[in-house]
């Protein structure tokens, strides 16, 4: 009697190769440990070479005593530092210009890539200019040129051209007043603090009450007096606690003050500049993007261009510019590297350069250099893939 | 399945080059004999030491012992491709093999020689740092410098005597480091700078670039001692001693008497053994280092004594004017001195 079977006959085990899940497995198992052996043989080799012309390796040179100055130290810093403070000097150099050219970059980028759609012929033409000329004129020669031929036009510091007898502008850079917090100026930044979470709190209300009543409160104002007032008001209630040493002209230089490097500025003015061009032509295709439909609702509801612009376009806008962007940024992080063309002591001149010289720990040094750029990037880029969730289209 | 399989097979087979790559450690006479020319580490450019002419050939101290090499090993003084790296560059270079030679008014100091698998050949001209200022500071000595900004090289001795000396005399200074010397030159004479340092004989030669040259001043003290010399790989003893002796040969060579113009007269009658066994009449010297034995002569009939080489390239005959000083013969008041040749 033939009956049709309910259950699918057993699989033979047969051997385990057979099996496609092992199988896979084995081989990149197998893959893996190979190249885990190749990289290691490659290090092995290195070493065993390095060894065999007798150069030194090791990390042991970053406790050595640097012995050199540098011109910029965000932190204390004297020639009998060691090594391993150099790495920590640079490292700051280089984020304190690449986050000074990262914010004003995008500010450039985005007036520019706006002006850039304006009505207004003049403005369109101006920023097509600025666009076409800063983007094709390699960076480097950009740099030189506010280096060697904006900045050293200015006088010697003697000559110094002076605002207000504070601030000196000069071919050394820019010398302004430094202050020097006194006792009980701690409650001014603390005021600070209050007034900005106030301010964000007072936003939240006021967007709820719109939501609810349709009625719109003067955020921007009362926000920015809030954040403002606060603080000057309790800076001035604690008898204003602050001294500001004026530079003085001393000999060859000015003594006293905040002395702001012109490699700083010029790198700093190049960076933004340069990457601001690339933002705005980012900004432009993110505007673009939006349809056009989205625009004339806004009108036909008559709401005024700069709230269709704030409201309606860039946070559609935002879309299709975060992604870019982050590319940009990190292009302007590595780009600050460039700095050593000018002098500037960021990570690549300071570590990678006078280090790496007086040391001769060529593999070490380059290594952490590698890998300090990696780790910026790869921290830079999860920040904005953070924020470009957020700015995603919700779908409802 | 088929591409990781290949990958497998792949893998193995770049494991095994590289295994036959490193472990080739090749001498480097063969090497330039075999190619009929080596690779010599220059400057990027400094008048008297290593920087190319008008018409593209390079000249200066450090350039004649590249050629003095050349010409001691292949007969032919023209057979050295000349590579310019910076300050920074040099080392690594010379450590990788890219360069054979390094000529490059580099100081021989105990971390050079000892840690980076380096050996120094000895000493083709001995200097000292300085500071170069404009006349109208009205700045007599290095003491007066207090708070003052210096242009200098990055990655150089300069960089540390600099800073040692400051703090040895209890001043500040603001330091702007530059890649190349002309750089450094340039900060100088936009004014970024008060002051410019680097080795006297160095500022010698940037001082013939600046805008004014008359209106600025080297100061008196030297503040450190800067023997510049010509480097190569450690472990390779042979080249090592062909490039020692090439330059004592020139200093020999000047010792006694042999001059490019006399140098075939020489030859034919030697006044005495020194100069018999110098140009090759007596004995094998050439042939104990690998090369031939008229070694020295071709450097001295092709490139020059170390006189010669001196006033024509830093001395009274070149734009420098630079004085023998200390490296003058040890018999003529200097303590430039080779071993003998026998």
């Amino acid at each position: 009697m033939l009956r049709p079977s309910t259950t699918l006959p057993r699989r033979g085990r047969g051997p385990l190769w057979r099996n496609p899940a092992i199988r896979a497995l084995i081989v990149q198992a197998v893959l893996f440990l190979v190249l885990a052996a190749f990289v290691g043989y490659l290090v092995h080799n290195t070493l065993l070479n390095l060894e065999a012309r007798g150069i030194h390796t090791g990390f042991g040179f970053l406790e050595g005593r640097a012995g050199f100055a540098i011109p910029q130290t965000l932190i204390e810093y004297t020639s009998d530092s060691t090594y391993g403070k150099t790495f920590v000097i640079g490292l700051l150099n280089t984020l304190l210009v690449s986050a000074l050219g990262i914010v004003a970059a995008t500010i450039i980028g985005f007036m520019v890539g706006i002006a850039r759609l304006s009505p207004n012929w003049l403005l369109a033409r101006l920023a097509t200019i600025y666009v076409e000329a800063f983007r094709n004129i390699p960076l480097l020669v950009q740099i030189l040129f506010w280096y060697y031929a904006v900045l050293r036009a200015l006088p010697s510091p003697r000559q110094s051209l002076s605002l207000f007898d504070a601030f000196f502008f000069n071919v050394r850079g820019m010398v302004m007043p430094d202050p020097q917090p006194l006792d009980g100026f701690a409650a001014t930044p603390w005021a600070l603090l209050i007034a900005v979470v106030g301010a964000i709190l007072f936003g939240l209300f006021a967007k709820r009450r719109q939501a609810r009543t349709g009625q719109a409160l003067p955020v921007y104002w009362i926000g920015a007096a809030l954040v403002i007032g606060l603080p000057l008001i309790v800076f001035l209630l604690t008898g204003s606690p602050l001294e500001w040493t004026l530079p003085e002209l001393t000999g060859f230089n000015f003594r006293g003050g905040i002395n702001i490097l012109p490699e700083l500025l010029a790198l700093w003015l190049a960076l933004s500049i340069y990457t601001a061009a690339f933002i705005a032509e980012i900004v432009r295709s993110g505007i673009l993007s939006v349809s056009h439909g989205q625009t004339e609702a806004a009108r036909s509801l008559s709401l005024p261009e700069a709230i269709t612009l704030r409201k309606i376009v860039i946070p559609q806008a935002m879309r299709v510019i975060v992604p870019q962007m982050t590319s940009q940024y990190l292009n302007l992080i590595k780009n600050s590297s460039l700095a050593t063309a000018i002098g500037y002591p960021d990570l690549v001149a300071v570590f990678a350069g006078t280090t790496l010289n007086q040391t001769g720990q060529a593999i070490e040094i380059i290594a952490m250099t590698m890998a300090v750029y990696l780790v910026i990037s790869l921290t830079v880029s999860f920040l904005m893939n953070l924020y470009n969730a957020r700015t995603l289209l919700k779908e409802r | 399945m088929r591409y990781k399989n290949k990958s497998l097979i792949v893998m193995p087979a770049a494991m095994l080059a590289a295994v036959a790559v490193t472990h080739v450690q090749a001498a480097t006479l063969d090497d330039v004999k075999s190619s009929g020319e080596f690779t010599c580490g220059v400057s990027t450019g400094l008048t008297g030491f290593s920087s190319p002419d008008e018409n593209g050939k390079w000249t200066g101290i450090d350039v004649e012992v590249c050629r003095a090499v050349a010409a001691a090993v292949l007969g032919d003084p023209e057979k050295v491709v000349f590579s310019p790296l910076t300050a920074k560059e040099r080392f690594t270079a010379l450590q990788s093999g890219e360069v054979d030679l390094l000529s490059r008014n580099t100081t021989w100091t105990a971390t050079r020689d000892n840690s980076l698998g380096l050996n120094f050949a000895g000493v083709n001209f001995y200097d000292g740092q300085g500071f170069l200022v404009r006349k109208d500071l009205g700045v007599k000595s290095a003491t007066e410098l207090d708070g003052a900004s210096i242009c200098v090289q990055a990655g150089t001795t300069t960089e540390l005597n600099m800073a040692d000396y400051f703090k040895a005399h209890d001043m500040q200074f603001q330091q702007v480091a530059f890649d190349t010397s002309d750089q450094t030159a340039q900060g100088f004479d936009s004014g970024r700078c008060d002051v410019l340092t680097s080795d006297s004989s160095q500022l010698a030669a940037l001082r013939l670039q600046l805008a004014d040259p008359d209106g600025v001043v080297i100061l008196p003290e030297r503040i450190s001692k800067e023997p510049l010399g010509p480097v190569v790989r450690q472990g390779d003893d042979q080249w090592f001693d062909i490039v020692k002796w090439s330059l004592f040969a020139m200093l020999n060579a000047e010792e006694l008497g042999v001059t490019s113009e006399n140098v075939d007269q020489m030859r034919d009658n030697p006044p005495n053994p020194d100069v018999a066994r110098l140009l090759g009449k007596d004995g094998n010297f050439g042939e104990q280092m690998g090369i031939s034995n008229d070694w020295a002569y071709n450097i001295v009939k092709m490139v020059g004594n170390y006189g010669e080489v001196f006033e024509r390239t830093v001395g009274m005959d070149s734009p420098m004017e630079l004085e023998r000083g200390i490296n003058a013969l040890w018999n003529e008041g200097g303590i430039q001195y080779a071993p003998p040749v026998r």
